[in-house]
């Protein structure tokens, strides 16, 4: 491929149109996406180390951040588990409404965070449908950080299932027949022939879950309760911050999340290229 | 080859877009006398009536119509951030004078003492904090004594970005002046007490509200009056009483006019009106109707006024050296909140 | 993954599907499966959305229209069709022009372009916001230009597709972007040859070709556009009447004890949430080949 080709910035193609495609792209990227980030790392630089370093590490900023990145891989790894047993409901039985369910696991993508957000705080309020229920029990959920996972696992759960969807319908029968044939139990074939090939896949839709979770704010922030120190997500820390004049301080910890979860995609990338190279399509 | 229908569906798609570019173009040009009133968030109910009235009165004697008065609300520090920011406010109706302080000194589009240019230091009405308790007050909750018992959960929101919890902070801070006698190590105890006892703490007074009326969670609301009385008024007085307590903080929500806006959008006569307009006996009847404290009390419905119950008051001013100091000293970074406040968990 | 990259595969598969059962749990087992799923799925999905419905039901008819046609909800909505009509067709023609140039050519840096197409999906909204207050608020770098110059751009329409923008970019290039790689280049190759201009070989060919995928990307696009809350929520500056969307007019119906009245509001935006999954669910199931390239977000 491209590697061993002497140096060509692209292939020659009969094709048209480059030009304009890839400027108009380039154009419409660098202003809308690349010049306000770059405007947020600037306002970031502009603290001054010794003050990055006073935000990041005070113990606000610390506590919003583990609470965001430790819900949101909690709340990544219900939907890993929950979403992989949907996926296998989803793709290998036979039950009424199935077509329905499979259509209503998108809701999270089109359904508003805000709309979310009001909707699962009314639901586990202490006086809600499911709040008043465990309330004897003296267990919360809204307005503690338990309320934080419900909502993150809301907003998370397609990207999961979605992703392992297409993997296991693809799946060879041949493996898993020879498998049985042979006489191993379910249990063994399920660990050693049909989990490996889906293992990118579920860990793809977990990055994607987990760096969608992270950043989330609509659905959060109204069934938080905000607690700082407690419940408060990251992402309303920046809208604090930016609200107290703390331009700077917002900035940094806004480039802290971003640097994160960019390097949470390209993990994914990279998972992605690598099962690529050993499944054959992922 | 194309799909007649994707074709038609596109083409429409286009001039859908093309036309709603041209219309909000044209909606923005076309210019009409509208005042933008930036306030905090326990207002809306107070600036809903107000509106209606003085625009009736303004239309009725001038030939240049107002058509609309648009409200902001939100915490009112955050509020104070987005006029700075660049929101094109033609009057602030803010929840203190630091807030606008902050606006006078960031923005430059207001004069530094711009305090002075309106009666009783720019604020046609009062308030102050009362506490707001589940009904038949099950955890005896009598005075600010009271709050910092193990157990009692208080509800405030955050005095980082809600005017009302500044006032909050301070109220409590000033009862315990006089308790402790003055004594700094007694008085830090105790605010890191109450402080302790606070479960949620909201960014703005209404979502603070929400939390203990709608959701159920706390045992007292730290609130001001006027939200304490719009809460029975909203959900019932069978649901919850009023305490007043012994000792409590004259809040004095201030108005200005923002003169770097309004010279720009040519709207300074309304402007000045509006804020003239409620000191008027009118606008000072509503004020009470809407349970803030008249600066006038004898233009106003004797009925709303014997609401208000007698309470010990002390001022900003008298108590902390005004916003210019309480500001810095109680809420700036590394501030008395800053060093008090460590949630339990 | 997409069949029609893998015609061949594609039937060996079909076949062999018809000789399988002899793997399978006990039925005891998918029972227990499919009543976890379920159990989960209500908690977590079904509920929020009942609530929404029952919520602005709650005190009748009346006071639903009442919430619904109260002028400041109407400025609301007609502002968040407004923002979406003119975010959407711009991610649109971004979107193709995108998939155009990555699918149908190689060329060095192709996989970091993929990546930065990407970057606004782990964006948390928030910062999609504070950004353009930090471009354009008053203090931000822009500021005093746009102000000498008399140009409002936060806490007015233009942040408000400013935002929505950025937080919709990739949308529609990454639906079409897999979906024009499997496709290949051949037809468009052969139009050219044959003497097709190339605007009528894009028009006539290309297009129709990927005509569903770009109309789920449309799809999603748009239902972001309108829900977006978070960074349009930093950018708006809360004028009723003027600059708030339907979400945000939602969150302060919620605050004004209105409850009633913000989920009457949220059931219209739950409304198009389920227009969009059922237009997303009849695509896949009537042109479920063309897209399965796109089945990942």
């Amino acid at each position: 491929m491209a590697a061993t080709a002497p140096f060509r910035w692209r292939e020659p193609s009969v094709l048209p149109g480059f030009g304009l495609a890839l400027g108009l792209t380039l154009t419409a990227l660098s202003l809308v996406v690349l010049i306000p980030l770059a405007a947020l790392f600037l306002k970031a630089a502009s603290a001054g180390p010794a003050d990055i370093w006073a935000i990041m590490t005070s113990p606000r900023t610390l506590a919003a951040l583990r609470l965001s990145f430790l819900g949101a891989l909690f709340a990544a790894s219900i939907n890993a588990i929950f979403g992989l047993i949907l996926a296998w409901v989803l793709v290998r039985y036979e039950f009424p409404g199935r077509r329905l369910i499979d259509a209503a696991v998108d809701l999270p993508f089109a359904l508003p965070t805000a709309v979310a957000g009001i909707a699962l705080a009314a639901i586990y309020a202490p006086n809600g449908w499911v709040g008043s229920l465990l309330a004897p029990f003296d267990i919360r959920i809204a307005y503690t950080p338990l309320g934080v996972m419900v909502a993150l696992i809301f907003i998370g759960l397609p990207f999961v299932v979605r992703t392992v969807q297409p993997v296991l319908e693809e799946l060879q029968d041949d493996v898993e027949e020879a498998a049985a044939l042979l006489g191993a139990s379910r249990l063994r074939t399920i660990f050693t022939v049909i989990l490996p090939p889906v293992l990118p896949a579920l860990l793809t839709g977990f990055v994607l879950a987990f760096a969608r979770a992270v950043g989330e704010y609509g659905s959060v922030i109204f069934i938080a309760g905000n607690v700082p120190m407690v419940s408060e997500i990251a992402p309303l820390l920046i809208v604090i911050k930016l609200e107290q004049f703390d331009y700077a301080g917002a900035a940094v910890v806004a480039t802290l999340m971003l640097l994160i979860s960019f390097a949470l995609i390209l993990s994914v990338n990279l998972i992605q290229a690598r099962a690529r190279r050993r499944f054959g399509d992922v | 080859m194309t799909h007649p229908l994707f074709r038609r569906l596109l083409r429409a798609g286009l001039v859908l877009g093309a036309f709603s570019l041209c219309f909000g173009v044209v909606a923005g040009a076309r210019a009409q006398t509208e005042l933008l009133n930036v306030s905090y968030d326990p207002t809306r109910e107070l600036y809903r009536d107000i509106n209606a009235a003085f625009i009736a009165e303004w239309n009725a004697k001038n030939a240049k119509k107002i058509t609309t008065i648009r409200q902001s609300h939100g915490g009112s520090g955050a509020q104070a951030r987005t006029v700075i920011d660049g929101l094109n406010a033609d009057v602030l109706t803010l929840a203190l004078a630091g807030d606008i302080d902050a606006v006078a000194e960031r923005s430059k589009k207001l004069p530094l003492d711009w305090q002075k240019r309106l009666p009783n230091n720019s604020s046609p009405y009062t308030s102050t904090i009362v506490f707001l308790v589940r009904k038949g007050n099950p955890k005896a909750i009598k005075d600010w004594g009271d709050l910092v018992k193990p157990g009692v959960q208080i509800i405030t929101p955050n005095p980082k970005t809600s005017g009302g919890a500044r006032w909050n902070y301070l109220a409590a801070w000033a009862y315990a002046e006089k308790a402790f006698n003055k004594d700094d190590a007694k008085i830090r105890d105790y605010i890191g007490k109450l402080l302790a006892n606070v479960p949620v703490l909201d960014t703005g007074a209404r979502g603070a509200t929400t939390t203990f009326t709608q959701r159920g969670i706390g045992d007292v609301f730290l609130s001001w009056e006027n939200e304490a009385f719009l809460a029975l008024k909203e959900f019932g007085a069978d649901k919850f009483d009023i305490v007043v307590p012994s000792l409590s903080i004259l809040a004095e929500p201030p108005v200005a006019v923002v003169d770097g806006n309004v010279d720009a959008k040519g709207t300074r006569a309304e402007a000045q009106a509006y804020l003239d307009f409620l000191y008027t006996p009118k606008a000072q009847a509503i004020i009470a109707k809407n349970f803030y404290r008249p600066r006038h009390p004898e233009n106003a419905d004797p009925k709303d006024i014997a609401n208000f119950p007698k309470v010990e008051l002390v001022t900003i001013d008298g108590a902390f050296g005004g916003w210019a100091k309480a500001q810095p000293t109680h809420f700036g970074d590394g501030g008395t909140f800053d060093q008090l406040y460590k949630p339990a968990r | 993954m997409s069949d029609a990259a893998l015609p061949l595969k594609t039937n060996d598969l079909a076949t062999r599907r018809d000789d399988r059962r002899v793997r399978g749990e006990s039925v005891a087992v998918q029972i227990l499966l499919i009543g976890l799923s379920l159990a989960f799925l209500l908690l977590f999905l079904l509920l929020p959305l009942i609530t929404v419905f029952v919520e602005a039901g709650a005190r009748g008819w009346e006071a639903y229209k009442a919430a619904i046609f109260e002028p400041d909800a109407v400025a609301a909505i007609r502002l968040t069709l407004l923002v979406a009509a003119v975010a959407v067709p711009f991610n649109i023609v971004v979107g193709i022009a995108a998939a155009w140039a990555i699918a149908k050519f190689e060329f060095r840096g192709k996989n970091l372009l993929i990546s930065l197409i990407d970057l606004p999906f782990s964006v948390s909204p928030v910062i999609s916001g504070l950004v353009f207050v930090l471009l354009f608020g008053a203090q931000g770098y822009f500021g005093a230009w746009l102000k000498a110059h008399d140009v409002q751009i936060i806490f007015a329409l233009p942040g408000l597709i400013l935002a929505t923008v950025f937080v919709t970019f990739p949308f529609v290039a990454r639906e079409l972007i897999p979906h024009m790689q499997s496709l290949g280049s051949a037809d468009e190759e052969a139009a050219l040859t044959l003497g097709a201009s190339p605007w009528r070989t894009f028009f006539s060919i290309t297009l129709p070709n990927v005509k569903w995928s770009l109309f789920y990307g449309v799809l999603l696009c748009n239902a972001r556009a309108m829900g977006e809350f978070g960074a349009v929520a930093v950018v708006s500056g809360k004028i009723r009447g003027l600059t708030n969307t339907m979400p945000l007019h939602v969150e302060i119906l919620y605050n004004e004890y209105m409850g009633a009245a913000a989920f009457a509001v949220a059931s219209l935006l739950a409304g198009l949430a389920l227009v969009t999954l059922a237009l997303k669910t009849l695509l896949e199931w009537r042109f479920g080949d063309a897209i399965a390239a796109s089945r990942r977000h």
